[in-house]
């Protein structure tokens, strides 16, 4: 059963062969890009498997399921299901030497929709995460002032108190909510363009154009800056946060172990899921990039390191987040019991400095015994630390709203705002260099593009395209759609995506001829560890993911939360549920691509079945060898 | 006949005085409560409370009625003060010469020297507190140009001068490429005319001539 190997007729004629490769390495034919160098395509892949999940999802995940004990699912998982994932996806990238259509359509021309798959999905996940890039912008424009405008709430009208929105939430809430996002109260409310947010994002999608105009030729540069300047970003944040009262408390809650959330599947699964979305898989960009390399590369080693670099950047971020946000829980620890002080000094009318932090609890108890009806009235709040700390937030809402609320705290506030988002549009830009490749190689290679258009007028359409699309996220409403294509387009295809991927490269391309490409490639077969989880280990665990996801998405209600300052539990938002027609767009989103592998396989059947008299006479005229393999996709 | 008149005009002057005193209590009608924080907004510059700056304020109270109700009928006699406590409050009210100045009177002297009466202690509207009345709140300065719209201004005059560059730097590649390769060009037209393959160029159709004009007769 392990040896399993489903028929594939024409295999040979549609791959390069050895000896074709070699040649193609010596003479150095055709028209198909290269890196400049070995740091380049590192540095582009560890762009584009470290992105905004590893800042603002692995710290809360890791945080809620147990602390320093999450690292255990964490890594084992990394071992079994990230790692050989990724050098499987750089192998079959460099063997067949083209994009994901290309290298689906060679293993077996049924198997194109896989590559279909991918581009839509690069496409709908590139059009959200170029508006997070856009809101970033926006934060980094306005972090050129002092005071910073999210610091304080502005004075309403008639000049009598601070508009009601802020004074009943925070004034970053009201930046984010209000003064961002103009949000609407529910997602069939649209709202209207947002002139402010139309701006960010035309310059988003512009930086984004003009990182990738000739492709990897002009990201490759580009990734010098944009991957190696968050770690600067974070080593320098780190080190002012140890410097600021209470980061050791976050770092140390966010490491304390519980080890009875090992028995949770529920951290398993958060585990494994984190894994597969942080590498960045089943999106093509990784296929694609692994075959502009030589063919002798050691895709292995590859593999390996950035795995461990990915893994250790989700760790090292998330020590530099907790020692803010432990910063700033002790700051509104502070806050809480210094009101409570200030109440009871007041009241008392005891002498300043009488209370301190140490013994308020025994002066409380004693004014509570000698007059307790007085202390009633306080309605003095418990403050405890543990409290503030747990306020696990994720996403959009701890970038905007927590660590820019624990920025305006720390001195010299403006610096650190444009650092942390600097941080994070380099972050966003690199990732979106992968999906920009996934959607431009699969475009060339379906031929849906003319061959005469230059590369960069095929970059151009497709920005402009995906900006013209991506318009619907800056309405008011914006936000509810951001977070639609989130959970939908950008999760269930994916799983579905790499489970055909392992199955295809072992089963239909044949793991003994894979492992005869990884010997000519890198000098030996891949050992033991490989062919487990390659076989047996890595598509279960895919499998069990995929299942879980899909059952709890299907039997859960679809309810979405919303910011709504006429409901009564505001600032507490509230939990609605979507309107009957987001169902269909739910469908769309994540049917589209799951269900193009089977359509396209169907399609190219019915096609060969009553056209096949007619590709008996084609002949393949064209003589460089590159071109060639380009070629070969179409029976 | 005169002592006595004279005694009766030092028991009135007395007695007014310690009526106005007496108004001076705890929840007057007339008179705010003050609450001053001095160690929270100073810190280690915290200056003990003594008499002496009980007098300062006074004085700028009564320079705040002066200002106010623009006469120079107050004095630091005309404020009076009253239960002080440790954490440092107490309560006043502002008499001119035998009745008390009405509430609304005082909020508005004391609003609009509210900055003059900080500076004074060195304190701000949280520290030096007049309960129940609200501090004067200032409208932020709105610069002219929102500042994001500059920083937005010259990071996207930056990024169109580079696709600026980059396109025309293509181009101009491109027209080089093409004039070295038609030299190039008419160089092998004059080697090759054997049926050898040729360098297929950038641009020109994906066929090799020499096998096009070949198909017509041999039927490939």
């Amino acid at each position: 059963m392990l040896k399993l190997q489903l028929p594939n007729p024409g295999l040979e004629e549609r791959i390069p062969s050895h000896q074709e490769l070699e040649k193609m390495e010596v003479e150095e034919a055709g028209d198909r890009p290269k890196w400049d160098n070995k740091a380049q395509y590192m540095l582009t892949c560890v762009g584009f498997c470290v992105g905004l999940g590893n800042v603002w999802r692995f710290p809360y995940l890791c945080q809620s399921h147990g602390g320093g004990a999450f690292m255990i699912p964490f890594l084992i998982l990394l071992v079994l299901e990230g790692i050989p994932l990724l050098h499987l996806e750089f192998a079959i990238g460099q063997r067949l030497r083209s994009g994901s259509v290309g290298v689906w359509t060679a293993i077996h021309p049924y198997l194109t929709g896989v590559g279909i798959a991918s581009m839509f999905v690069s496409f709908l996940v590139g059009l959200y995460y170029n508006t997070i890039i856009a809101w970033v912008m926006w934060y980094f424009f306005n972090s050129f002032q002092e005071p910073l405008p999210w610091s304080q709430c502005p004075i309403n009208e008639n000049k009598t108190g601070l508009v009601s929105e802020c004074a009943r939430s925070s004034p970053v809430d009201y930046f984010w909510y209000r003064e961002t996002l103009n949000t609407s109260k529910v997602i069939e409310d649209s709202g209207g363009l947002q002139w402010w947010m139309v701006l960010c994002l035309i310059c988003a999608w512009t930086v984004l154009y003009v990182c990738c105009i000739r492709g990897i030729e002009t990201t490759g540069k580009a990734v010098y800056v944009t991957s190696t300047l968050p770690y600067v970003v974070l080593t320098i944040f780190l080190v002012r946060g140890l410097t600021l009262k209470g980061s050791v408390d976050g770092i140390k809650f966010l490491f304390t172990p519980d080890v009875t959330e090992l028995a949770n599947p529920a951290t398993w699964l958060d585990a494994g899921a984190q894994v597969f979305y942080s590498f960045s898989l089943a999106f093509g960009g990784l296929i694609s990039f692994s075959s502009y390399n030589s063919v002798h590369n050691n895709c292995e080693q590859d593999a390996v390191i950035i795995s461990i670099i990915n893994g250790f950047t989700s760790i090292y971020a998330a020590t530099v987040i907790y020692s803010i946000i432990g910063f700033r829980a002790t700051e509104r620890f502070d806050d809480c019991l210094g009101g409570n002080i200030l109440a009871l000094m007041n009241t008392f009318d005891l002498p300043e400095g009488s209370i301190t932090q140490s013994n308020y609890s025994e002066v409380l108890q004693y004014h509570n015994m000698t007059s307790p009806d007085i202390i009633q009235t306080l309605n003095l709040k418990t403050c405890d630390l543990n409290t503030f700390l747990s306020e696990g937030v994720e996403g959009t809402g701890l970038a905007f709203i927590v660590f820019t609320e624990a920025i305006t705290k720390m001195p010299v506030s403006p610096l650190w705002s444009i650092l942390f988002f600097i941080m994070l549009f380099c972050l966003g830009l690199s990732s979106m260099f992968g999906n920009i490749e996934g959607v431009l190689v699969p475009l060339q290679d379906l031929k849906i593009i003319p061959k005469k258009w230059p590369k960069e007028a095929i970059t151009g359409s497709i920005c402009l395209v995906s900006f013209i699309i991506a318009v619907i996220f800056v309405q008011r409403s914006g936000n509810y759609w951001l977070a639609l294509f989130d959970s939908f387009a950008g999760s269930i295809p994916l799983l579905i995506i790499a489970f055909c991927e392992m199955v295809s490269v072992v089963y239909i391309y044949g793991i003994d001829r894979f492992n005869e490409d990884i010997k000519f490639m890198i000098g030996h077969k891949p050992n033991i560890f490989w062919q487990s989880t390659w076989r047996v280990i890595s598509p279960l665990i895919m499998l069990v993911i995929f299942l879980f996801y899909f059952i709890t998405k299907v039997s859960a209600e679809l309810t979405y939360i919303v910011w709504n300052p006429d409901s009564p539990s505001f600032p507490t938002q509230e939990k609605i549920p979507y309107p009957g027609w987001i169902y269909a767009i739910i469908v769309i989103l994540a049917g589209v691509p799951s269900t193009v592998i089977p359509a396209t396989a169907l399609f190219k059947f019915i096609r060969r079945r009553c056209c096949s008299r007619s590709n008996e006479h084609k002949s393949d005229s064209i003589s460089t060898i590159s071109d060639k393999v380009q070629m070969s996709s179409d029976p | 006949m005169l002592t006595d008149l004279f005694l009766t005009l030092c028991i009135s002057t007395a007695l007014t005085a310690v009526q106005a005193e007496n108004r001076c209590s705890v929840d007057a009608k007339n008179g705010y409560k003050v609450r001053l924080s001095i160690k929270t907004a100073l810190g280690n510059k915290a200056y003990p409370w003594d008499d002496s700056e009980m007098f300062l304020f006074r004085a700028t109270l009564a320079f705040a009625m002066r200002v106010y109700t623009k006469s120079d009928q107050y004095n630091v006699s005309s404020v009076h003060v009253c239960d002080e406590t440790p954490r440092v409050s107490f309560w006043f009210v502002v008499s001119n010469d035998t009745e008390l100045v009405s509430a609304e009177d005082v909020e508005k002297a004391v609003r609009i020297s509210r900055n003059r009466i900080n500076s004074a202690f060195m304190l701000t509207d949280q520290t030096l507190e007049f309960v129940n009345i609200p501090p004067t709140l200032v409208a932020p300065v709105q610069p002219g140009t929102p500042p994001w719209l500059i920083v937005f201004g010259v990071v996207i005059s930056a990024v169109c001068a580079g696709v600026v560059m980059l396109l025309l730097s293509s181009f101009v590649q491109k027209r080089r490429k093409k004039g070295i390769l038609e030299d190039e060009n008419e160089e092998e037209r004059c080697e090759k005319q054997n049926g050898a393959t040729h360098e297929v160029q950038e641009g020109s159709d994906d066929f090799n001539q020499i096998f096009v004009e070949a198909s017509s007769s041999t039927k490939l």
